[in-house]
């Protein structure tokens, strides 16, 4: 089975495709939206691509990526550095401890899965925050948070799906 | 033999590439809290990496957060057109209205620059402007920063101060070529000197992630009225004095809050403000104003 560099190429291609998706969703999350309130509870697009990707394709989106992501997400936001690494590598993790159901469950499950990721999340977050500012911040921009991006997860995913099956199948 | 040493190392491999990834994903958890540590210890050198990353992606968070405004336009423009009538009405009082509190301030001006002239006052400090559009907010929920479109060749530089229409908004914490990052008030970690207008009650206005700041360090007995202005003080040297930063909106026993000037979730174009001490004014500042 020898590919020709031209289908090597496309092989190729193809395969960053959920790192490209990632990246520009998480570019996506930064555009400013003129809503009073909005920056603080905006959704945390990239935990849903990961989330996504982990559990269908977890060759192209291993933890290494993941955390390559978060990392680009701390240098972009300038939030500390370390926190969107952690917290992705984290969500991958949960996904991966529990592929096995995830690939094989019904939509609904898999939101229901993702909301219990996003609830983690909001705590991780919260936490190393909390450390690195020695003090206790308020919870509830972390929880309205993670409650906006389950109500975004439908939406990404059936575009995340769409990009599945547009370049990962056939 | 061979087939049977092949299977063994695929035997062999499997809990091995198991134990790797286990392994890896700790690696990495402690890769991430390493980050944090050194994001802490050295934060110059995380900083010039921030900005030439975010120098990097510039170009793209430009891009995309056009077509973002030109949809926010839109939607406005339809709901002010609805309006347009009551809006024109108010504006006529308030256009009155402004008319004489022109001719108070021509008269004032005038008055000031006589009084000056004889008390051979030292002059304001100079100022220049750079005008920088927002291309991006974090869309997290402990910070509050803005990317704009103006960077080290554009004469930013880190402390200077971010000004929008009516008010403060930030300063600059970080500068790459083409790029440059505000720490909006609200964010935890800013302080800024301020006094209070009419009382001239000095204080310290901190942001707590919250749509409103808080005074700190005021004396408990400080006359504070709810609707007195707050204005930076320019005490520390960073920014002018007399600058509008918001407005007290509630005083009682949980401290004093101020609800700033600026709307900052609207923002979209800011001027940074290169502020001179009259002291330090050695080179010329011919393209200020």
């Amino acid at each position: 089975m020898t590919l020709t560099l031209w289908q090597r190429l496309d092989k190729t291609g193809r395969n960053l495709a959920p790192f490209a998706v990632t990246v520009m969703l998480a570019l996506a999350g930064m555009i400013p939206v003129p809503l009073p309130g909005y920056a603080s509870v905006a959704p945390f697009l990239t935990a849903v691509v990961v989330y996504y990707w982990a559990i269908h394709r977890p060759d192209l989106m291993g933890p290494g990526t993941a955390f390559l992501i978060g990392l680009l997400q701390d240098l972009l936001t300038g939030g500390p550095l370390g926190v969107n690494a952690l917290v992705l590598v984290l969500v991958h993790w949960a996904v991966s401890s529990q592929r096995r159901v995830l690939v094989s469950s019904t939509f609904a499950l898999m939101w229901f899965g993702f909301g219990l990721v996003m609830m983690g999340v909001a705590c991780i977050q919260w936490l190393a925050f909390s450390a690195l500012q020695a003090t206790v911040l308020p919870f509830r921009p972390a929880l309205f948070q993670a409650l906006l991006t389950m109500a975004f997860f439908p939406a990404i995913a059936w575009m995340l799906i769409r990009v599945h099956r547009a370049f990962l199948q056939g | 033999m061979k087939p049977r040493n092949s299977g063994s190392v695929v035997r062999l491999a499997a809990p091995l590439r198991a134990l790797a990834q286990r392994f890896s994903f700790l690696l990495l958890v402690l890769a991430s809290i390493a980050l944090m540590m050194v994001g802490r210890i050295d934060a110059l050198s995380v900083d010039s990496a921030r900005a030439r990353v975010t120098d990097a992606f510039a170009p793209i968070l430009d891009a995309i957060s056009r077509p973002a405004a030109t949809a926010a336009h839109v939607v406005e423009s339809v709901v002010e057109v609805q309006n347009a009538f009551e809006e024109n009405q108010r504006l006529k009082a308030e256009n009155a209205r402004l008319l004489q509190w022109k001719q108070a301030a021509l008269r004032l001006e005038a008055e000031n620059i006589s009084l000056r002239s004889l008390l051979k006052a030292t002059p304001e400090p100079s100022s220049s402007f750079i005008t920088a559009r927002v291309i991006a907010a974090p869309g997290s929920s402990f910070l509050r920063t803005l990317v704009v479109t103006a960077g080290r060749r554009d004469g930013v530089r880190k402390g200077q101060a971010a000004i929008a229409g009516s008010g403060l908004v930030g300063r600059v914490i970080e500068v790459g070529e083409w790029s440059s990052r505000v720490l909006l008030l609200t964010d935890i970690n800013t302080r800024i000197p301020v006094v209070l207008e009419r009382s001239r009650q000095r204080a310290v206005m901190a942001g707590d992630n919250s749509d409103q700041t808080r005074l700190l360090y005021l004396p408990p007995e400080a006359p504070v009225q709810v609707g007195e202005r707050v204005v930076t003080s320019g005490h520390g040297g960073q920014f002018p004095p007399g600058l509008p930063v918001g407005v007290v909106s509630s005083a009682g026993e949980r401290g004093v809050r101020v609800q700033p000037n600026v709307d900052l979730s609207r923002v979209e174009h800011l001027q940074l403000v290169e502020f001179t001490l009259p002291g330090s004014e050695t080179e010329p500042s011919s393209e200020s104003k």
